[in-house]
């Protein structure tokens, strides 16, 4: 049978790889690949008496460029599960959102509230099915009818489910903090204060991190508080000079005046404007 | 023998191995210099760094080389601190010579020279040499990393360069603008060094810390540090 492509044939699922033959050959001859938007990033989770808080920095880089001085790190999943997210932004973000609506329809189905293990089960085979070309680094945290749940997940799949975990090219200098404060069963006050200090170390040491820190904290009411920013751990440098320009500075080369011919059909009087 | 055979020994045994020798880094930072009438301005900012990594937060990219003379760098530290020496030497070795100092333009002279000889292996700096000239004006030299240098009011070089030259055309060169403009004062022209830090601290990430200054007139060079953002 003759396969033909009508407009009324629906998209298959999945990715389009038309295009991977094509830049195979044109990197063969000297193309380079544009750069993704990457997010050098701190994300953070740990696990409290009452719940789990989950940590970002707020900086999106591109190369030794900032692109973003205030991007959302973390990302909503369900109301009692939220997910940090690290690498490539958009991996990050589409494989969030994908499936925050696989869950959604699960609860549609169910009827009841999705558990922390599913959200972490059906990313994590989302991931593996990619070999890691999906480069997206996740802390996934939740609380369901168990309890509070903390996992980290890999960009190839390997999954692991801590009291207290790191992602990002901050990790390094966030699992330090943690390693030092972090105890069994901390007040919501401590560990919030925690969580700060190891996304702040980040912030400060690796390059790739920076601007704001961003907490989420669910309850094991499933209560979320969702505060951004929590912290401003960098203040913006004022800058002493005036920059604005005096009416005529762009020069003013040609000049000429159209008469448009109009009927008028109705009137109307308008206030002035407050321009002061 | 096979096709596939063959296809098979070259896949096992006949591919070459390339080994790489990688001799650069680069350590991140801006450098920025602005000549007036009768005076130089010297801006770098302090932070040394190595992809996400920050190695100092007080590491100067500025250094004095004469009573009306400084010199700025930026780009691989290793190449940075051999230059650096062997300039210094080099001007030890002229006031020997000729008994007298090395004037700031027999200096950029000099400069150019010493990268051109190292043409086909480079030192991956990049230069700006800044001070008075014979007559007492200011005078900013700025170099690309083989030695081509040429004599200007402002430039800036380092990570975030394409950031900082425009806004140095606009505010100092007044490219592209109607009306008459005062001459750079020696306030505003410090007031734009810093604040063009503030600006680049908050779009390259290898730029902060701090904001090193050295002001060049008839007095002698004097030294002020403004803090940046440190993330």
């Amino acid at each position: 049978m003759a396969t033909t492509v009508s407009c009324l044939e629906l998209p298959k699922g999945g990715f389009s790889f038309d295009n991977c033959a094509r830049n195979a050959r044109l990197e063969e001859r000297g193309l380079t690949r544009p750069k993704f938007r990457k997010t050098g990033t701190t994300i953070v989770g740990l696990v409290f008496e009452d719940g789990v808080i989950l940590g970002a920095d707020t900086r999106a880089t591109e190369d030794t460029i900032v692109a973003d001085k205030n991007c959302s790190k973390i990302h909503y999943i369900a109301p009692n599960i939220y997910c940090c997210g690290a690498g490539t932004a958009a991996d990050t973000e589409k494989t969030t959102e994908m499936i925050s609506s696989n869950l959604q329809l699960h609860r549609y189905r169910t009827g009841r509230p999705n558990r922390v293990a599913t959200a972490n089960r059906m990313l994590k085979q989302y991931l593996y099915r990619y070999q890691g070309y999906v480069s997206a680094a996740l802390v996934l945290g939740g609380v369901d009818c168990n309890g509070p749940h903390l996992y980290s997940i890999h960009p190839h799949g390997s999954t692991d489910k801590l009291p207290y975990v790191t992602m990002g090219s901050g990790s390094l200098a966030a699992m330090a903090t943690f390693e030092a404060g972090y105890k069994a069963n901390m007040k919501k006050a401590d560990a919030m204060q925690l969580v700060r200090d190891a996304v702040a170390a980040g912030i400060f040491n690796d390059l790739g991190s920076g601007s704001n820190v961003d907490l989420c904290i669910i309850g094991k009411d499933m209560k979320v508080e969702y505060l951004r920013p929590f912290d401003v751990a960098n203040k913006k440098g004022v800058r002493q000079g005036n920059y604005s320009y005096k009416p005529g500075t762009t020069a003013v080369l040609s000049k000429s005046i159209k008469q448009i011919k109009y009927d008028i059909v109705s009137e109307s009087v308008q206030e002035d404007m407050d321009t002061s | 023998m096979a096709m596939a055979d063959i296809y098979q020994n070259n896949y096992m045994s006949m591919a070459p191995t390339e080994r790489r020798f990688e001799p650069y880094a680069f350590n991140g930072g801006n450098i920025l210099a602005v000549a007036g009438e009768d005076f130089a301005i010297v801006a770098s900012d302090t932070r040394l760094s190595q992809g996400f990594m920050i190695h100092s937060r007080d590491h100067p990219k500025a250094v004095q080389l004469s009573s009306s003379t400084v010199l700025a760098q930026s780009g691989f530290e290793g190449d940075i601190t051999t230059l650096k020496k062997h300039v210094k030497i080099r001007i030890d070795m002229y006031e020997h010579n000729h008994g007298k100092k090395a004037s700031t333009s027999a200096i950029a002279s000099m400069i150019s020279k010493m990268l051109y000889y190292k043409r086909f292996f480079p030192y991956y700096v990049y230069n700006i040499v800044a001070g008075l000239d014979d007559v007492g004006k200011g005078c900013v030299f700025s170099y690309d990393p083989v030695g081509s240098y040429e004599r200007e009011q402002y430039r800036a070089a380092g990570a975030a360069n394409e950031l900082l030259q425009p806004l140095l055309d606009n505010q100092i060169g007044h490219k592209n603008m109607e009306g008459d403009f005062l001459p750079l004062s020696k306030e505003k022209a410090l007031q734009l060094c810093i604040d063009c830090f503030i600006s680049a601290a908050e779009r390259d990430i290898t730029t902060g810390d701090c904001v090193f200054l050295h002001v060049i007139d008839k007095d002698g060079i004097a030294t002020k540090e403004f803090p940046l953002r440190r993330d």
